[in-house]
């Protein structure tokens, strides 16, 4: 079922969002993977983050989930646009944490490469 | 049109408002005396915790209720947890003064951020509301990754908090995509309401919530530490404080396998795809975490890895309770960490003694002479160690006994007999630790400072309490959890009866 809110996004099929949302999931997956840089790591999480919502805002403006009535699949789509504030705003608290604990590291040894980190060990 | 507003049944968000509360005026004191003496904050917490747990225990016996449009649920098994919770961070706070102000870290800012954490987990184990449950897992985690860093003069604690905080933080990225899938596939995020729109997918749309299952597993494994995803946890309990990783293990462990109990719930019509997943992922949890515990040098890491092991009994029984939920209860996972929390907080509190200036000695030489310094202390953490093995009469034994005549009644018989095997194993190395803290203090002998203090003493026997006597509540939780488990399937339609007055 098509939502009125939605019918100039939803000519372009629902495949091509989902398809960009898997891939830049997919990259910032490799990116956390291969990176070495505590920042830029953590900026591919973002990227992540930013597929996910990507994905949820996707399916609620789609809203292709079947066997809903009109009330409900109205109070679907704002689940999703709702999820994606939470989300946002629980990214925005993670950077401030994150980049605080990269400080503290910074000033302890001057250098953040994740790969040097192997202090903790048996 | 005519909006009724929905009336709102404010005590069942009244726990966790209440040790946020606390977390708030406990704040505001360190504010007012900066680094000073903690004690003031330490009382606030610790009545704050204790008027929490009263409140819990009168809500016991409460029907199963929701409020806020379904998004906070109370049942028992969410209350029970929660007392476990509650329970495990005031003993925290009975030993941490003592620990922290021997490591020179004792700022008052632990204890609000802990009542944070706290009431992250507490929101985590009550809703089965997938948005909730994201918000109370970030709640947990960002309180934790700071606590983690607390100790800032030392290298591997900001190095754990770094570990930590990118790990769980890819983590949730995985945990978020599963939850979009969920919702693409059901238009919800009420586990429910999933359940119901999972129920009847034919082949070609069933790949999607198949998709976000897996992937929701992946995010909440992670915070449980089942094998592929456990590479963390070693190196975070080691690195951390030791009352923060006492903290962590306990709480943290609670909260992950509450919400992952209501999840593999709502994800029983979908069982043929997860369960064989889960049933390896067990068996790997219980060896691996088993195996390379035995060749650990630190008692930190040690028992980093036996937390792994449990996690992977803990699996086992929520294993058989997915299988066939009416012959077993959910009461054997509640019943197993009461007497985890209990054991696990309690070790951690006795090793934490260890701790020397500014180190943090966690090696196994660096509890030698532990029992001339403190016999009580060693006596009990024998007690714990014990109970962790599963020797009766403990509640660990008691717990396992459990989980293996749940694998047995549900056919998961390869299951029990790891279980049992790995038991034996794990036996090893905890009594290392037994020994170290037994041998007096020769070669690498070092001078040792601290006594323990009467809050240290106090929390150690609230453990060991709680691993005698919890043994006694198997039954009572059994029975109760059963219960809860039934009625805390699908109330379905309230929230679309509001939404059918506002279109009226």
């Amino acid at each position: 079922m098509l939502l009125p809110i939605a019918t100039m996004v939803t000519e372009i099929p629902i495949s091509w969002y989902l398809g960009l949302g898997l891939v830049m999931f997919c990259l910032g997956g490799v990116g956390v993977v291969v990176r070495r840089n505590p920042v830029v790591v953590f900026m591919c999480i973002e990227l992540m983050l930013n597929a996910v919502n990507l994905t949820f805002l996707t399916f609620a403006a789609y809203g292709i989930y079947p066997g809903l009535n009109k009330a409900t699949a109205y109070q679907s789509a704002m689940n999703g646009q709702m999820m994606v504030i939470f989300v946002m705003a629980v990214a925005a608290a993670e950077v401030a944490v994150g980049l605080g604990i990269i400080m503290a590291i910074f000033r302890l040894r001057n250098d953040v490469d994740v790969d040097d980190m192997s202090s903790l060990k048996n | 049109m005519n909006y009724t507003i929905p009336t709102v049944d404010w005590s069942l968000v009244l726990p966790f408002a209440l040790v946020a509360l606390t977390g708030i005026v406990a704040l505001i004191i360190e504010t007012a005396h900066p680094k000073r003496d903690n004690g003031l904050i330490i009382g606030v917490s610790l009545t704050g915790l204790a008027a929490t747990f009263v409140l819990l225990l009168t809500q016991l016996v409460l029907p199963p209720a929701r409020t806020f449009g379904n998004m906070v649920l109370r049942d028992q098994f969410s209350v029970l947890l929660q007392l476990i919770c509650v329970a495990a961070t005031a003993v925290c706070f009975m030993f941490s003064d003592g620990y922290l102000r021997e490591k020179k870290i004792a700022f008052g800012e632990f204890y609000p951020l802990t009542l944070w954490a706290l009431s992250g987990a507490m929101v985590m184990v009550s809703t089965d509301n997938l948005l909730m449950l994201f918000v109370g897992l970030e709640i947990l985690s960002i309180a934790l990754y700071c606590l983690a860093g607390m100790s800032r003069s030392e290298a591997r604690s900001e190095e754990s908090a770094l570990k930590y905080f990118l790990l769980g933080a890819f983590a949730s990225a995985f945990l978020l995509y599963g939850i979009a899938f969920l919702f693409g596939a059901s238009g919800s995020m009420s586990l429910p309401d999933i359940q119901k729109a999972v129920t009847g997918l034919t082949r070609d749309t069933l790949p999607m919530p198949v998709f976000g299952v897996m992937l929701v597993l992946v995010g909440l494994g992670f915070k449980a530490s089942l094998v592929p995803f456990h590479q963390w946890t070693p190196d975070v309990y080691q690195g951390a404080p030791t009352n923060v990783t006492a903290f962590m293990a306990a709480v943290s462990k609670v909260a992950a396998f509450g919400a992952l109990a209501r999840v593999l719930v709502a994800a029983a019509p979908l069982h043929q795809y997860w369960f064989e997943a889960l049933y390896w992922i067990a068996i790997a949890t219980m060896c691996i975490g088993n195996l390379v515990a035995l060749v650990q040098k630190d008692v930190k890491r040690a028992l980093g890895y036996s937390s792994i092991a449990h996690a992977g009994y803990l699996l086992v029984a929520l294993l058989a309770y997915t299988r066939d939920p009416d012959k077993v209860s959910l009461g054997t996972t509640v019943f197993y960490l009461i007497g985890y929390a209990a054991m696990t907080v309690g070790a951690f509190a006795v090793v934490s003694l260890a701790a020397k200036g500014d180190r943090d000695g966690s090696r196994y030489q660096d509890l030698h002479g532990l029992y001339r310094r403190a016999p009580f202390a060693t006596v009990m953490l024998v007690l714990f160690l014990s109970s962790l093995i599963g020797i009766p009469p403990t509640v660990g034994f008691f717990g396992k006994q459990l989980i293996f005549l749940d694998a047995l009644r549900t056919g998961l018989v390869p299951l029990a007999i790891v279980l049992a095997v790995n038991s034996a194993v794990s036996a090893y190395y905890y009594l290392q630790i037994m020994v170290a803290a037994f041998v007096s203090e020769e070669g690498a002998a070092r001078p040792v400072s601290r006594k323990p203090g009467a809050g240290m003493t106090i929390g150690v026997c609230v453990c060991a309490a709680g691993v005698i006597f919890a043994s006694l509540l198997g039954g009572y939780v059994q029975e109760t959890t059963r219960t809860a488990a039934l009625q805390a399937k699908p109330v379905p339609g309230r929230v679309q009866n509001q939404m059918e007055v506002i279109n009226r």
